[in-house]
């Protein structure tokens, strides 16, 4: 593809997606100043290599083609000075779904009905509620989760990068939905208009 | 034979990152013929999986 076929792409374009970018890593990351350092790091190699872009995906995406690798390569460097977690992390995070059913596999709480949830996307409080149960859930989970939810990367891929068999990380992720699930319902959903 | 909320659950779960085999799809589609809570959790999944994106892509 010739040069003139591309789009125009300016530094003040591709400044414009930092607010995005940044959310993005943070939601991974969980570390405002990682988060940054990855945004930047993305900004940079952008406007070093902008002759890359092919114009055949929209900037944002191929900004957050960049920026999946500079996370990952935090996460790695994290990772090295910071192990995650013990097996005694590891146990108190089982109990946490264990609560959740009964010895014959029931629903211990009834799950509510939360009638049309599509609803509270709109709502500003929502966001905030949603937030913080993010944030409470066990670093390690979390980490699984937001690759698979965030980063959409596939189990195989995640199982690879974090080194953990496919059955832990299909663990990790049932856990993280129904530990979400469970803060949303107690946090949101109880008492709201369905 | 039919299982119970917490491996439906686990279905569930797993329905969103693998296909499913055929046997296991029926047997959770059996469970939740006969258990409304955990069609409610099969919906908030689902919700789930949005939320996270639509966040992440700004509100």
């Amino acid at each position: 593809m010739s040069a003139d076929a591309s789009p125009a792409i300016t530094p003040e374009a591709i400044e414009a997606e930092r607010d995005y970018l940044l959310r993005y890593a943070t939601l991974q990351l969980r570390n405002p100043a990682q988060a940054e350092d990855a945004v930047q790091e993305t900004l940079l190699a952008a406007l070093e290599g902008l002759e890359r872009f092919s114009g055949r995906s929209t900037l944002r995406t191929w900004l957050t083609g960049i920026l999946k690798h500079k996370i990952i390569d935090h996460l790695r460097r994290s990772g090295r000075e910071r192990p995650l977690g013990s097996d005694d992390d590891e146990r108190a995070e089982t109990e946490i779904v264990d609560a959740l059913f009964a010895g014959d596999g029931h629903w211990r709480g009834v799950p509510a009905d939360w009638g049309s949830p599509a609803k509270s996307l709109e709502n500003s409080r929502f966001w905030k509620a949603f937030e913080l149960c993010l944030q409470r859930l066990p670093v390690r989970t979390a980490r699984v989760f937001t690759m698979r939810e965030v980063m959409e990367m596939s189990t195989d891929d995640i199982c690879q990068e974090l080194e953990i068999s496919t059955t832990n990380c299909w663990v990790m992720l049932h856990r993280a939905r129904l530990t979400l699930r469970e803060c949303l319902e107690m946090t949101w959903f109880d008492g709201q208009p369905s | 034979m039919i299982p119970n909320c917490k491996e439906t659950s686990q279905l569930l779960s797993q329905a969103q990152d693998r296909p499913l085999g055929f046997i296991e799809r029926l047997r959770m589609r059996l469970h939740l013929a006969i258990c409304d809570r955990c069609r409610r959790v099969s919906k908030q999944f689902d919700f789930l999986r949005a939320a996270v994106r639509r966040y992440r892509d700004g509100e």
